[in-house]
């Protein structure tokens, strides 16, 4: 099939004519390459795509979480899609701290935007109030606050009620997060994200 | 297949002839275990062997539990749990298993750091060194993988922190991780993805293993004076060389055998000692160990990782630079691999001409602080990330690079190495009298 007397360059391997440029069969062989490169990549990507998370692992849950029996100062960890969030009810002076942080590390967050999914602008400032749930009737404003519990960094539980900054710890590589959920200190690079949440009725969430 | 001059396989009686015109594989194999190697080789270049030791090792102990197992999250730690109770015998193969993962290693970090000091990468070995270090990226992959499998807390948090990395990447950082793991989280198809690649790898590198001893047979062995082996004729070369049966074999094998003294008495005695209490724990995604640590073998890494954070000037520099896409989670993964590659590009990052570090009066010292790095950054790697660790772990992590970087690259200008012997054979004679004229076998 190929030539193998005198020079052999790499034209000679695909095409027979080296005199001439563009002939029929240097059409066909690239055509036949063409088509079977598309072919291979068909194959091949069911066999990395079976990878994807599956139908049952996809379908989108919600979660319906009743927290009347969360008292003030404590922290609900629930599991969402196989990770956990963490609910959370401040106490007056807890909300009185989270605003203080406000102002203390204002322009200087690490991460200066909310990460609140429940708010439609993406870029809306890492301010306490954008954080938080609305809250029921009768509490203080910023008496609920949901978030992801998984650290920012490498995905590890942070510890509630640690940490420099009065909020949450990452044991496992020194993350601080303040009141609000928001990085201060250590190498994650983002607040804790909030989930879409929201009150379904009296004191039941709705997460998911 | 060697570029020194030997003999070679000749068949002699009919039926060898028969195989050999059709199946030359009887060659092959006498080739490749008579092969000229020089006679010079110190106990240093015994790691080879226990290496190949510990891929049949685990590969056997292997195949063993895999039939005693089973890869679910429901199911996986009690499985492991009723080979460490009911299998007959299965505590100790599981022990056999585990603690030859960290004589694995052991082996690994010795051999790569013989070639760093003997100049082992440098030309014309750089193929085999290149082949070599992907066979240790794919140790550390398999390693990594195995350690999930028990379904520990450390199993399930090291895996989480671990795949966690590959989320770091810009844009294609987070549909990769999913990948990786199969869902939002480490869970049941983590798990199985892991086993069938736990499985699958240490095949790719037994095949690698043979790519990088068919590199060396080309190439010839280094040697501990870095001096060529001569190979203007088979009898000039037989003055620098012996076959490496039996001459070597019969080395290798005692020092495996005293390798193996200490390993059967880690196994026998404190099978657990190099693991971690919290493996013991089953898995639970709701609470993080309050320390998470990875195997020892992972630590100098681990602590090059996390020596970069936000507060470290080249990563404030970097995040400027790039308008924030290196973060310091990014900056700090691209670190550790970097740490790794750098140690790969040693062939072009040294520019000294002397292979062997023997001859090199002022490598030698910039070597030994390096072997004292790495063992810094591995107790390092273990300690809590907050002071002074952090600190030492950067300055730990900056002479890493600047060994390969700095420190590699300006030596071979200003360094004035001592004189070579002209030959091995000279330094053999010079270390073990002129003995030459008579037969080693006598």
């Amino acid at each position: 099939m190929f030539a193998l007397s005198g020079r052999l360059n790499w034209r000679s391997l695909v095409s027979h004519a080296e005199d001439t440029e563009g002939t029929r069969r240097d059409f066909l062989y690239y055509a036949t390459a063409g088509a079977g490169a598309v072919t291979a990549g068909a194959a091949v990507w069911p066999l990395v795509n079976q990878m994807n998370p599956s139908a049952d692992v996809q379908a989108l849950s919600s979660i319906f979480v009743d927290v009347s029996g969360v008292e003030p100062g404590t922290q609900l960890t629930v599991m969402f899609l196989g990770k956990p969030v963490f609910i959370r009810h401040r106490t007056g002076a807890e909300i009185d701290k989270a605003r203080e942080q406000d102002q203390e590390a204002a322009g200087s967050f690490p991460d200066p935007v909310a990460r609140n999914a429940n708010i439609s602008d993406a870029s809306a400032s890492a301010e306490d109030a954008n954080r938080v749930l609305p809250s029921p009737e009768g509490e203080a404003p910023g008496a609920w606050i949901v978030q992801m519990g998984v650290c920012t960094h490498l995905g590890c539980v942070p510890l509630g009620d640690a940490g420099d900054f009065d909020g949450w710890f990452c044991p496992c590589h020194g993350s601080h997060y303040d009141l609000a959920g928001r990085i201060r200190k250590g190498p994650a690079p983002e607040n804790l994200p909030i989930p879409p949440v929201s009150w379904d009725s009296g004191l039941t969430l709705k997460i998911g | 297949m060697s570029g020194i001059p030997h003999d070679h396989y000749e068949p002699k009686t009919g039926a060898e002839k028969w195989l050999h015109s059709r199946l030359p594989v009887v060659g092959l194999i006498y080739d490749t275990i008579m092969i000229p190697t020089p006679k010079n080789l110190n106990w240093w270049w015994i790691w080879g062997i226990v290496l190949a030791f510990c891929l049949v090792l685990q590969i056997v102990t292997g195949i063993i539990l895999v039939m005693h197992y089973t890869p679910h999250v429901d199911m996986a730690f009690a499985s492991v749990e009723h080979i460490m109770r009911n299998v007959n015998g299965g505590h100790m193969i599981r022990y056999v298993h585990m603690n030859g993962a960290s004589l694995f290693f052991v082996a690994v970090y010795i051999h790569i750091f013989r070639g760093l000091f003997y100049g082992s990468y440098k030309a014309p070995r750089e193929i085999t060194w290149i082949v070599g270090m992907l066979i240790y990226l794919l140790m550390m992959g398999t390693a990594f993988m195995g350690y999930v499998l028990p379904w520990g807390q450390m199993s399930f948090w090291g895996a989480t922190v671990i795949t966690g990395l590959f989320g770091a990447i810009p844009v294609v950082g987070e549909p990769i991780q999913t990948l990786l793991l199969g869902g939002p989280a480490v869970g049941n198809a983590t798990l199985n993805r892991f086993f069938s690649l736990h499985y699958l790898l240490p095949f790719v590198i037994a095949g690698l293993v043979i790519v990088h001893i068919w590199a060396f047979h080309t190439t010839g062995n280094n040697n501990p004076t870095g001096v060529d082996v001569r190979k203007g004729s088979k009898e000039e070369a037989e003055k620098d060389t012996l076959p490496f049966w039996p001459y070597f074999v019969i080395k290798d094998f005692l020092g495996l055998a005293v390798v193996l003294v200490v390993f059967w008495a880690i196994v026998g005695f404190m099978p657990n000692y190099l693991g971690h209490p919290d493996n013991y724990i089953e898995a639970n995604p709701l609470v993080t160990p309050a320390h998470i640590v990875p195997e020892w073998y992972f630590l100098p890494f681990y602590a090059i990782l996390r020596a970069f954070t936000s507060e470290v000037w080249v990563v404030q520099i970097a995040s400027y630079v790039t308008g924030g896409i290196v973060d310091a989670k990014f900056f700090g993964v691209l670190a550790m691999f970097g740490a790794i590659i750098a140690m790969a590009l040693a062939p072009w990052l040294d520019t000294s001409s002397v292979r062997s570090g023997k001859y090199r009066p002022q490598f030698k010292w910039w070597f030994l602080l390096l072997i004292i790095d790495f063992f810094a950054l591995m107790w390092l790697g273990a300690m809590p990330a907050e002071e002074p660790y952090a600190s030492l772990s950067l300055i730990a992590s900056a002479y890493w690079f600047g060994y390969f970087f700095v420190i590699l690259p300006l030596l071979g200008v200003i360094e004035k190495p001592e004189a070579l012997p002209a030959t091995i054979e000279e330094d053999f004679d010079a270390h073990y009298g002129k003995k030459s004229e008579a037969t080693p076998a006598e």
